[in-house]
């Protein structure tokens, strides 16, 4: 490995980050977080979603500015108000999402918005400057490419050779191997292995754990805003890595009926997905959703589960495989086919799909009964009738708010996911799918979401229960599969599994079924 | 033989108006402006020319009126649409309503009190043509060179047109702004500095091609002058592929459908006219339908600036 | 310390109703300024566009015969724009509305004559219709922007009526006027009020309908829902492909009817000067009434009365009059620039916060 070799290099601290603290209206993103980065070197900032590491990153790349704290680029404090400023400091990350224009070509990208060129680029120049960077760090990228004729990985060496190109030492990148094949994780270890040996150094923000093993000579693990532990990676086992991403033991269960599951309501049969871009999003996916139990997926968000819910609502077409509801084969069908049939779902991204923030609470909580009577007759809408629901439906659920014909983008978040939840679970056909349902809620309302959850299963409705908070699932679940990249890393019984089991598969690191 | 060299003459000039406006309106575009105000900026443009040349005799001093009023209007058009963030498609057409409105209504009150302040009859000062010694000899070609300084311009103006969009610097940043306004804002770039300059100069170029309407190709002042070269202008950007060299090409071709169209009505006939006419718009949405589809595989280099008509800002992430 | 726009929390009602009597106001004051710069009083103008469009009888009745296709054009866009479908062909719509009647009123002899205009006024929304639904089924499947084809498929219709009244359509008889002979009389579309005719009722009882398709009835809320969040309508099972085509259908059919109206209850032929320009100013009024129906009503009446004050002054003040359409165009600056403030407030602040990107 590249890290063995590193001894002129390694050593001085060349970035420390000292008591850094970020609020947003609501939570704090950044709680007094210390961070030291040695030249030749290379940081793993472990954590799941919300953990902050973003936000970190944010910070130092200046697009974030810290509430508190103070920054240090080898030894001198520093001032960072602009991506520019970070620029000039050396330091460039590369985000999850790339900042490229598709339609130009790689040399483009690369001099775009770069001030000391002269007025007509000599663009032999620069390409031949891009290529001499590109074969010293192995990218491989042809300059003359459009951004829009690259595959992924190709596109994330554009952005790496813009960092250089741009004279950057301090290299951020941001679950860079999220949307990588296994091969061109492995290149970019080379390459960036290869930077390394030139002085420069990376931190890379993941949730992998084969990844801080393989790649990172220290790690730093956060949760909700805070460091947990600082340690060199090779002192440090990937058990005690995954208890510290996703916290405590969990003390207490949810009152529910015993375990009594039915009739399979919707099977999985051997699904995959493959999406625009030629990525598997899921791979040979096969689950059985049961009448009267709750089947929570597990995992770090990004590796699969919003794509299954969708598979399973109509909302995203299936490259291999079938589904099937109550036996019958409904692969393809339409969202309309799908709710029809008695499906409920609770979006993920509740203010985008969830809801209609201009229209009322009213109007949104009837959003999946209009359609029949009471609500229409003949096509006509009946107001009265409307509203009568939308008072019983506000009442019995506690939504706050002003009036029915209130528009729902004015409630607070908790009180748009009980629009979302009254509507849903009000109109449940028997099969409930529920992804991330207790997102960004104050505890009051996620109790009131899980115990609407339970309830639906003891009436032995089918639930899908997609969550990133361990805790929810293991308190609301009776059994648990894990996904990471796409596939199903493990199926478990709820009582009888722990956190470390569940973190393992998680970061990807075990493939077990004990069910 | 003769009958060509004169088509050609003819269509350049009036192509000239239509490829001064279209380069112009490429230029809004490609910054994400869609401006739809082309039509009205034109007969102001091509009014204040006119009022300006029967008042001073100065030619000069015409154009650059003409400029600046198409600026000022455009102007009108980047505040509202980036400042104040509205819908630009209304803004546009405001603009249209209003110009052609105010054209017509100055029309008929700047003129001198003898003709009942009406501009309508007046001459005033108009580019003449000039023909290049010995190029004016060569069959055909001789078109080419016996035109007004405006056309001749013109010659000059769109490779530079060309090279500064796609070799230079600013016309890098200019693509990226129209392309993806995310990543340009990242990169350090201004977008709204961008928009604003850009959908002013674009102003500025359909001011002189509105000025060229009244003071080179049919000189003089009429109700409509500009006959609808405001939509043909949108339609044409499109058809060039937002690229100002391809613009030459439609402005030539859709100039020299004008030229025929009016050699035809005086000859008595009138029939093949309209649907001479209606190609420009045919053609454009089979284009636009065809480079979408393709688009849609592949971006390529016939498709829109992808972030055109869509207002930004910081916040809208 | 720097002037920032800060978004609202809540949009305010109080702004959507000053904005526009502000905006009235200050464009009242621009269009004095024109007035004045060209040597006309500002104040007698005024008087006589008002007087003119509303202060008689026969100036009433001219301001509704110009506001009965704003009115049908308007309430057209209205239906489109609810959609977020940007059809601005309300204008060739139209025209070919008026193609389609024509064609009719002047070929369909086999009809009995009683049967015209209810057959000529039908063949006309259908026209309508499908001009729109191309432009509809473009963006529907292949997602071609609509404001570019809608727009280009304005002057096809134009030049192709062009084409029919110069051309093969001419009438005959009419000593080379470029237009095709009348409609029989017994076609025509009747009078109610001086030279206003049926086409009110019309208008009007589309304007009622429209707005009980939009806010009573379930096709009405889905239009609503695509409009205001296509995904989430969607997810809700809405039929995003088949909902924008029946719209627009709906959308060209009421332009349709426009066009229809206007050629047989007030040219009774087709003729140059079919396009009047309704269409673009229908996209005006729709905006301008914030897509309600009612509001659209209103706001065309508005807009007709400033056309007709324009014609007033020129037999009154020997005025251009154009200076209706001008100041339609300056009622538009402030409305545009205001409807901002109903999203957002100025704020002052201090110059470090205003360059906090978060």
């Amino acid at each position: 490995m590249e890290k063995e070799n590193q001894n002129s290099t390694q050593g001085n601290v060349i970035l420390r980050m000292s008591g850094i603290t970020k609020r947003f209206p609501g939570v704090t993103a950044n709680n007094h977080v210390d961070l030291s980065l040695n030249s030749g070197e290379i940081l793993a900032l472990l954590g799941e979603n919300g953990a902050g590491k973003s936000s970190l990153m944010n910070v130092l790349a200046g697009l974030y500015r810290p509430d508190e704290g103070s920054i240090f680029i080898r030894g001198e404090q520093v001032q960072i108000h602009s991506p520019q400023d970070s620029m000039r400091l050396g330091i460039g990350m590369i985000h999850q999402e790339f900042m490229l224009v598709d339609t130009m070509t790689v040399a483009e990208n690369i001099i775009l918005g770069m001030k000391d060129l002269p007025f007509i680029p000599p663009m032999h120049e620069v390409k031949s400057k891009i290529t001499a960077l590109s074969e010293r760090y192995g990218l491989k990228v042809n300059p003359d490419k459009f951004i829009h004729e690259l595959s992924v990985g190709e596109q994330q060496r554009v952005e790496i050779l813009k960092l250089v190109y741009q004279g950057a030492d301090i290299l951020i990148l941001d679950e860079p191997t999220a949307v990588l094949t296994p091969q061109e994780s492995r290149d970019l270890n080379t390459i960036i292995g290869m930077m390394l040996a030139e002085g420069k150094s990376a931190i890379f923000i993941t949730h992998k754990m084969d990844e801080v093993i393989e790649f990172s000579h220290q790690v730093q693990v956060l949760r909700k805003g805070e460091t947990v532990a600082v340690c060199k990676t090779n002192e440090v086992t990937p058990k005690d890595l995954a208890k510290m991403m996703v916290g405590r033991e969990i003390l207490f269960h949810l009152e529910r009926d015993a375990y009594n599951p039915g009739e399979v309501r919707v099977r999985v049969d051997d699904i995959s997905v493959i999406d625009q871009t030629g990525r598997a999003v899921l791979e040979h996916i096969s689950l059985d959703l049961r009448e009267g139990e709750v089947l929570g997926i597990a995992g770090v968000a990004g590796n699969g589960q919003q794509e299954l819910s969708e598979v399973i609502t109509g909302l995203m077409p299936v490259t291999r495989g079938s589904l099937y509801l109550d036996e019958r084969n409904v692969t393809g069908a339409s969202p309309l086919k799908m709710i029809k049939n008695g499906i409920s779902h609770i979006p993920a991204d509740r203010g985008a799909m969830g809801v209609v923030g201009d229209m009322s609470v009213a109007d949104n909580l009837v959003m999946k009964r209009y359609r029949k009577r009471p609500m229409s007759k003949n096509g006509i809408l009946n107001g009265s009738v409307i509203v009568r629901f939308a008072k019983k439906m506000i009442d019995v659920f506690k939504i706050a708010t002003p009036e029915s014909s209130t528009r729902v983008k004015f409630l607070s978040g908790g009180n748009i996911q009980k629009t979302i939840l009254a509507r849903e679970i009000d109109s449940c056909g028997g099969i409930l799918i529920a992804v991330y349902p207790s997102r960004g809620l104050d505890v009051g309302a996620t109790e009131a979401v899980r115990k609407n959850i339970l309830k639906q299963r003891d009436n032995q409705a089918a639930v899908l229960l997609v969550s990133e908070e361990l805790e929810e699932l293991m308190m609301v679940s009776d059994k648990i599969a894990v996904m990471f990249e796409g596939k199903i890393m493990g199926l478990v019984d709820a009582r009888e599994t722990n956190i470390e089991q569940l973190g393992m598969m998680m970061a990807g690191m075990v493939k077990e079924s004990t069910v | 033989m003769q009958l060509i060299t004169t088509l050609l003459a003819v269509t350049l000039g009036a192509g000239t108006s239509l490829l001064y406006a279209t380069l112009g309106e490429i230029y809004t575009e490609r910054a994400g402006i869609l401006n739809l105000g082309v039509e009205g900026m034109m007969m102001m443009s091509a009014l204040s020319a006119f009022t300006v040349s029967f008042y001073t005799g100065s030619l000069l001093l015409s154009i650059i009126v003409a400029m600046l009023i198409g600026g000022a209007m455009a102007l009108i058009h980047a505040f509202l649409c980036i400042t104040m963030r509205a819908n630009q498609v209304v803004s546009g057409l405001s603009i249209t309503l209003f110009g052609t409105g105010l054209a017509s209504y100055l029309g008929q009150r700047l003129g001198p009190a003898s003709n009942g302040k009406n501009l309508v009859g007046m001459t005033g000062s108009s580019f003449t043509d000039y023909s290049i010694p010995f190029l004016e000899d060569i069959p055909i070609l001789s078109a080419f060179f016996n035109q007004d300084i405006l056309t001749y311009a013109l010659f000059l103006i769109v490779p530079i047109a060309w090279i500064y969009m796609y070799k230079t610097r600013s016309g890098l940043t200019l693509r990226a702004v129209g392309e993806d306004p995310r990543t340009a804002a990242a990169m350090g770039i201004s977008v709204s500095k961008i928009r604003y300059i850009y959908t002013v100069i674009g102003g500025m170029l359909v001011g002189l091609g509105g000025a060229h309407l009244t003071l080179g190709y049919t000189p003089g002042w009429s109700e409509n002058v500009t006959g609808g070269r405001g939509w043909i202008v949108i339609a044409l950007v499109i058809f060039a592929g937002w690229n100002p060299g391809r613009a030459i090409f439609g402005a030539v071709l859709f100039g020299g459908i004008n030229a025929i169209q009016f050699r035809l009505q005086a000859a008595g006939t009138v029939i093949p006219a309209s649907f001479l006419n209606m190609a420009p718009y045919i053609v454009t949405v089979i284009v636009l339908t065809v480079m979408t589809i393709i688009g849609r595989k592949k971006k390529g280099k016939f498709s829109p600036p992808s972030a055109l008509g869509t207002s930004f800002s910081i916040e809208d992430k | 310390m720097r002037m920032v726009l800060e978004k609202r929390e809540a949009r305010s009602g109080k702004v959507l109703v000053f904005v526009p009597i502000i905006s009235f106001i200050v464009s009242l004051a621009l269009g004095a300024i024109v007035l004045a710069a060209s040597g006309a009083n500002p104040f007698n103008t005024y008087f006589y566009m008002a007087r003119g469009a509303f202060g008689s009888w026969v100036g009433f009745t001219e301001t509704l015969v110009k506001a009965i296709p704003l009115i049908l054009t308007g309430l057209g866009v209205t239906i489109a724009f609810k959609l977020r479908f940007w059809n601005i062909g309300a204008e060739g719509q139209l025209v070919f509305g008026a193609i389609g009647t024509a064609w009719v009123m002047i070929f369909w002899t086999f009809l009995p004559v009683q049967m015209l205009l209810p057959v000529a006024l039908l063949v006309g929304m259908t026209a309508g219709a499908v001009w729109a639904g191309i432009a509809a089924v473009l963006k529907a499947k292949w997602g071609v922007d609509e404001t570019l084809t809608t727009l280009m498929m304005n002057y096809i219709a134009i030049l192709f009526a062009e084409y029919l009244y110069y051309g093969p359509w001419r009438d005959p008889d009419g000593y080379g006027f470029p237009g095709t002979k009348a409609f029989p009389r017994e076609a025509w579309l009747p009078r109610i009020a001086g030279r206003a005719h049926w086409g009110l009722i019309i208008a009007l009882a589309a304007a009622v309908i429209l707005w009980f398709v939009l806010y009573k009835t379930k096709w009405g809320f889905e239009i609503k829902m695509i409009g205001m969040n296509q995904r989430a309508a969607r997810c809700q099972g809405v039929n995003i492909q088949r909902n924008i085509i029946l719209v627009l259908l709906v959308s060209g059919a009421l332009s349709g009817l426009a066009g229809a109206v206007e050629v047989t209850a007030v040219q009774h032929r087709l003729m140059k000067g079919i396009d009047m320009g309704y269409g673009f100013t229908a996209i005006i009024v729709a905006w301008m009434a914030q897509l309600n129906p009612f509001a659209a009503v209103l706001v065309a009446l508005i807009m007709a009365g400033l056309l007709v004050g324009g014609d007033q002054i020129q037999m009154m003040m020997g005025l251009p009059a154009s200076m209706g359409l001008v100041l339609q165009g300056l009622l538009l600056f402030p409305l545009l620039a205001g409807t901002i403030f109903s999203d957002y407030r100025l704020k002052m602040v201090k110059k470090e916060e205003a360059e906090q990107c978060s």
